[in-house]
């Protein structure tokens, strides 16, 4: 695969805290795909994301968006990626509607056809009674989508989310959910970490297990399963299974 | 337990939540700083004793009667001391409402009510009156030594003052929550606080310029037509100075009367407390029904980056209470101004340093609002656009606002004196720059709704914007009356700023 034709090609990242967090990381993720990162608290996960997101500088690899270097041109490659965290970061004193405003004016959208994108983000996403409340009275959930609204507002040929599902009820999880499988419908690459492996199985077209701050399987479920020689088991039994492999060796 | 038991229990509870949440402020939360915060403390305490002893050594031979003057004085005092615990208590009580989590859990406790809240209120004043016996000290104890045992009496009248105006602002503060929602209380309650304190003493300033042309609060206070105006000796009114000065009676009534206003407070408010408290936890800003959806506006990322650091300054409670109680302090120099048209006084030029002064301590505010105060870095980090044009918009937000705010002032002194206000003008721009600097030099992450402890973050960042303002003020003055001088200001102000940039985490 070139590197054009991947919307994510990562190698040999390195990022070392006081041990070693990611460990010479290899990753390819497919432009059009929805890739999920599960593995163990502390694996890495989150650190590997923040280094493509651009919120960390790695100590060693490569990173490239859509072909463009993120470490030579970070701005191209923000440009067409957007991220959205576990704790989600909006501003209490604005209203969703001017939260979108803001996160258009920043990626330099059109205002004319982003402000009825933003409108009807936040119409999916159940948010119609609350948009013109400030956010500062929302519950987590609320927040949390509220924030995908502002990472699709500007339309991202990448989205990159942090466990977006924690804290959310089941209605709004399957809102979330809903919307981030019509982004890869339309042709858009979702990379998401989660430790709820149900929502990996289900929505994933491939999955990433790491550990220690490596890859250490990936594929689908089939070929997940057919690596492992396990051909009638979860998801859940095959991250267990090599998870502990990997911590016994 | 026994229900005295527990009552004595919670308010050992609300008073080691108090003590633990002011030794927070001064650590900035950490435990580790403890003990240099308290030994920073009795210092401060120790020099204190300096200015508390030119302020009222001269007052501690009074002896009664008193002639008229001197009881305004020692009244005047008091009701300012008042006034600044009341500004101090409604601000602790709103911290009550909005900040402490453990609602749930006393509402779902099998305890009354009515008596856990009145207990709660208690701990309220209690906690204000402990920090104001804290602050008067060094005063009261200037006075003891000067002039004895007698003054000890000063302390009871400190106390009296403290559970006054701690059952003052729990009343305006629920009675607040009533009228306008809960919403807007933490508004005008934040803003209230900000302005009572400072109001006494302006309205007096303000009489002072009217009547006699200074900003001296005490020539209304020492004016003949002030001691033609007031009652009598003996009258009512003269009870609080009374008390100050040893008067058993009056000490006695005057205590009762703080006690008795406080009982009257738990006894009406502490039933209502509970629903106060948890309108407050739910509170929600209601929605604009029927508000028009309008297309997004244009233009280049700064400009989106601008627009939403106006919106959320425009937005924030604490800046607007600040902003306000620092151009409540330009109210007395601008009707100096004013004054002064008709005038050749020189009393002008004072008005400079206080438009300085005001500028960098506002811009410092400013600054750490929109560079460190960022809600949502992680949005802005992943954003298109260099990091340096991010800061830039954000110094521009700084800029513009000290220039909407401070330039109808400057104006108006270029009308009088055309030089002052140029080298007003390049003094306010250079204390803001540096209050900026600094800011940014010892940028952290944090919250916008850690800007009233922004202070505790770093002690360094604080006194150095505080010197810094202080050194362009007196630079500036200097400049329109002794041009040598401030050469020599100047260059020490700088140097002040290099030091700071020396030390800032910045250059680390």
């Amino acid at each position: 695969m070139t590197p054009e034709s991947s919307a994510l090609a990562v190698r040999g990242l390195t990022k070392c805290f006081e041990r070693p967090a990611v460990d010479g990381l290899d990753l390819v993720v497919r432009a059009g795909e929805f890739y999920a990162l599960v593995g163990p608290n502390g694996a890495g996960k989150t650190t590997t994301l923040r280094m493509v997101a651009g919120l960390l500088k790695p100590d060693a690899g490569d990173i490239a968006i859509f072909g463009i270097d993120a470490l030579d041109d970070p701005i191209a490659a923000k440009q067409v990626m957007a991220w959205v965290s576990d704790e989600p970061m909006i501003y209490d004193k604005l209203t969703p509607l001017e939260y979108l405003e803001f996160v258009s004016g920043l990626w330099g959208v059109d205002p004319a056809s982003s402000g009825h994108t933003a409108r009807e983000l936040l119409v999916s996403l159940g948010l119609e009674p609350h948009l013109h409340e400030r956010c500062e009275g929302f519950s987590k959930g609320m927040r949390q989508k509220v924030a995908l609204a502002g990472a699709l507002v500007h339309d991202p040929q990448l989205i990159i989310l942090d466990e977006p599902l924690t804290g959310l009820d089941a209605v709004s999880a399957r809102h979330v959910k809903g919307l981030l499988a019509e982004r890869v419908r339309r042709g858009g690459t979702v990379i998401m970490t989660t430790h709820i492996l149900e929502v990996a199985e289900r929505m994933a077209d491939r999955i990433g297990v790491i550990a220690a701050g490596r890859i250490v399987a990936e594929g689908t479920l089939a070929e997940l399963r057919q690596q492992n020689g396990r051909t009638d088991t979860s998801l859940e039994e095959l991250f267990i299974a090599l998870v502990d492999v990997e911590s016994a060796a | 337990m026994t229900r005295a038991a527990t009552l004595a229990w919670f308010a050992r509870h609300e008073l080691r939540l108090a003590w633990r949440e002011w030794l927070s402020m001064i650590t900035a939360g950490r435990r580790r700083r403890t003990r240099a915060a308290i030994i920073g403390l009795a210092l401060f305490g120790a020099i204190m004793h300096l200015p508390a002893w030119a302020v009222v050594g001269r007052y501690a031979d009074l002896q009664p009667p008193l002639d008229k003057t001197a009881l305004i004085v020692i009244t005047a005092t008091i009701m300012l001391s008042w006034a600044l615990m009341l500004s101090q208590a409604i601000e602790s009580v709103t911290r009550v409402f909005y900040a402490r989590a453990d609602l749930d859990l006393i509402m779902s406790s099998p305890v009354r009510l009515a008596e856990i809240f009145s207990v709660r209120i208690a701990a309220i004043a209690l906690s204000v009156t402990s920090m104001a016996l804290l602050l008067a000290t060094p005063f009261v104890d200037v006075l003891l030594i000067e002039g004895g045992a007698r003054w000890l009496a000063a302390f009871v009248v400190v106390a009296a003052v403290g559970l006054s105006a701690a059952a003052t602002a729990i009343a305006i503060t629920i009675v607040l929550f009533r009228l306008i929602g809960p919403a807007r209380t933490r508004l005008v309650a934040q803003i209230l606080a900000a302005v009572i304190g400072a109001g006494f003493v302006i309205m007096l300033q303000i009489a002072a310029i009217v009547s006699y042309g200074t900003l001296s609060r005490f020539a209304v206070l020492t004016s003949d037509a002030a001691a033609a105006i007031a009652p009598d000796p003996d009258s009512l009114v003269w009870l609080p100075a009374r008390a100050a000065l040893g008067d058993p009676q009056a000490l006695l009534i005057l205590l009762a009367a703080g006690l008795l206003l406080l009982g009257i407070v738990m006894m009406v408010f502490s039933p209502r407390f509970a629903d106060t408290a948890i309108s407050a936890a739910a509170q929600g800003v209601s929605s604009r029904a029927g508000a028009q959806i309008r297309s997004f506006r244009g233009g280049s990322r700064q400009q989106a980056l601008r627009r939403k650091e106006f919106m959320l300054l425009r937005r924030d409670p604490w800046l607007i209470s600040q902003t306000l109680m620092q151009l409540l302090y330009l109210v007395p120099p601008a009707l100096l101004l004013w004054r002064s048209y008709s005038d050749t006084s020189q009393a002008v030029i004072l008005i400079t340093p206080v438009i300085v002064m005001a500028a960098g301590q506002l811009a410092g505010g400013l600054a750490w609002l929109t560079i460190s105060g960022e809600d949502a870095p992680e949005l802005v980090a992943t954003a298109p656009l260099p990091a340096a044009r991010i800061v830039r918009a954000k110094i521009e937000v700084v800029l513009i606002t000290i220039a909407v705010i401070f330039a109808p002032l400057v104006l108006a002194l270029a009308w009088v004196a055309p030089w002052q206000a140029l080298a007003t003008t390049a003094a306010v721009l250079i204390a803001t720059i540096s209050s900026t600097a600094i800011q940014l030099w010892f940028r952290i992450q944090a919250r916008r709704s850690q800007f009233r402890r922004r202070q505790t973050s770093s002690r360094l960042a604080t006194f150095a914007e505080a010197f810094s303002s202080i050194g362009w003020a007196a630079t500036a003055a200097l400049a329109i009356a002794l041009p040598e001088a401030a050469v020599i200001c100047g260059l020490m102000t700088a140097g002040l700023l290099f030091a700071a940039w020396k030390l800032s985490p910045a250059r680390s």
